[in-house]
């Protein structure tokens, strides 16, 4: 199953297994990631999954859709690496991938 | 009264033998205990819930859940492992039955008495009943749980007639699944418009439309006065009118339980009364979440607000605040619905709006009402137009000043309580 780590601005990792198929949101529940909300539960409603995915994975993804970007443009802090982790969807392509989760959420 | 508990603090966290106790395992008690966790407290955390099924989220229920597109396993909000692995005791399928606040005993069905430290109360709300000739005949549903939504699930299906009672939000949605699915549905409003409480004309009108456009009937002014049938609903009476029905769905608003806080003594009006700081009127007894009214930057008067944000952002802060911390709840309130393809999302609270602009194009299903108050924008509601919703909100956040005392509540009044 790959495998997601996630880091906290103070630089605390987590790392957790998911099968593919199942977003970086959903996998994230499994641990309690802090700073990732995820409140509309993955509609791309409400940018509160925020992250930003690390410089050596960013290529390895599919580029955002429309409705993705268009909350990206209003997040807190984006960046060009800036993604909503409902939106990534786990394949063994992505097994091991660090995702940094932004110092707050709008 | 008791006085306010000192947190110990040592190196390895906050609280090491104190019991929290949340009371009410939904939305907000589970992210209370969530939060505990991160903020550090090591102590016991007891999480009460009296449905059988552990935290999930309530907001497929109406939407993709009832369509049948939504798996069971995703309304979780966390897995079974993550209370094992976080040593949050879940205690399912108990409810309690008493707070004694003097002895800071909880008591449970099951007969369990359970000593706290501090508790929170998240007991959430319950949907109005409708008290009609009939109307606890069979074929009558509300929804406001897992088994509620399978329930009703089963039972919409091509063909089927449904009456929904209440153009409200969940009424509404479970409008546009069950027309999807190819039921036949009528929506009963008692108002002048659908959405009356929550929004202005501009958007009920749009949702009325949409709603037409695929074959549900909407009848506005219609109060049910009984429902009719023997052993299966036939039909709804209105003054004036009858609906054939073989299902009907009441969604006509929610009450918050506040039964169980009244009685252990605390202040409730049209929730538990709670401060900026989630406390009640009781020392070491917080509240969060649909059964609370709270005080509000964005309104001239209490809020009790009925929303996942709600839920999480205010439980949240009482947990912060339960380990000692002075934060304030003060974020926008905001919600979403989904109907048909159409993705609405509001923000702010709607009180004395003297000025709307639309953005977007309405014809092409998405644009966005911006409301304002002596300039400054107070409200938003959005259709298909997240990035515009969102923009706005970061700037309702950014400028709303409470309204001065006496400022007259727009057409719309509160959104979402």
């Amino acid at each position: 199953m790959p495998k997601i780590t996630f880091v906290q601005p103070d630089g605390s990792r987590q790392t957790v297994e998911a099968p593919q198929g199942v977003s970086v949101m959903d996998a994230a529940r499994g641990v309690n990631v802090r700073g990732l909300r995820g409140e509309c539960g993955g509609e791309i409603l409400c940018s509160t999954c925020h992250c930003y995915v690390d410089d050596a994975w960013l290529e390895r993804l599919p580029p955002r859709m429309k409705k993705e970007a268009d909350l990206i443009d209003f997040v807190w802090e984006p960046q060009e690496r800036s993604r909503l982790t409902c939106q990534l969807v786990l394949t063994e392509a992505l097994d091991g991938i660090v995702v940094h989760v932004p110092a707050e959420q709008i | 009264m008791t006085r306010p508990v000192p947190l110990r603090k040592s190196p390895s966290g906050i609280g090491g033998r104190q019991t929290f106790v949340i009371v009410g395992a939904g939305q907000a008690g589970s992210q209370a205990a969530c939060t505990l966790r991160e903020a550090g407290f090591h102590g016991r955390i007891v999480l009460i819930g009296d449905e059988t099924q552990g935290p999930y989220m309530r907001p497929p229920l109406s939407k993709k859940f009832l369509a049948g597109d939504f798996d069971e396993d995703r309304l979780y909000l966390r897995p079974e492992a993550f209370y094992r692995s976080s040593d949050i005791e879940l205690m399912l399928g108990a409810s309690v039955e008493s707070i004694d606040a003097s002895a800071c005993r909880v008591h449970l069905n099951n007969g369990l008495r359970l000593g706290y430290d501090k508790l929170l109360i998240a007991t959430g709300s319950r949907p109005c009943r409708l008290h009609v000739p009939g109307s606890d005949g069979p074929g009558i549903h509300y929804l406001k749980t897992l088994d509620d939504s399978l329930r009703l699930r089963a039972v919409i299906a091509a063909g089927k007639r449904i009456v929904v009672v209440g153009g409200g939000y969940i009424g509404l949605e479970v409008a546009a699944t069950a027309a999807t699915a190819g039921a036949r549905v009528s929506v009963l409003e008692v108002g002048e418009r659908v959405l009356g409480r929550v929004t202005t004309e501009s958007l009920s009108s749009f949702v009325e439309k949409k709603h037409r456009e695929r074959g549900v009937e909407i009848h506005c002014g219609s109060r049910v006065v009984s429902f009719e049938g023997g052993d299966r609903l036939r039909s709804v009476s209105c003054e004036g009118f009858e609906t054939e029905a073989d299902i009907a769905l009441v969604g006509i608003g929610a009450v918050p339980n506040v039964e169980l806080a009244q009685l252990a003594g605390l202040a409730c009006g049209d929730g538990i009364l709670v401060d900026a700081h989630c406390r009640t009127s009781i020392d070491n007894v917080f509240a969060a979440g649909d059964c609370t009214s709270h005080p509000s930057r964005f309104a001239s008067h209490r809020l009790r607000l009925e929303s996942v944000q709600n839920a999480v952002d205010q439980a949240g802060i009482a947990a912060h605040n339960m380990c000692g911390d002075e934060r304030i709840y003060d974020r926008v309130p905001w919600f979403w619905s989904q109907q048909y393809e159409y993705k609405l999302q509001s923000a702010g609270v709607l009180e004395g709006c003297d000025e709307i602009v639309e953005r977007g194009d309405r014809e092409r299903g998405s644009f966005a009402l911006l409301y304002r108050r002596a300039g400054a924008l107070i409200a938003v509601d959005a259709v298909n137009m997240a990035g515009e919703y969102l923009a706005a909100r970061k700037q309702i956040a950014e400028q709303t000043a409470r309204p001065p005392e006496g400022v007259v509540p727009g057409r719309a009044g509160q959104r979402a309580a």
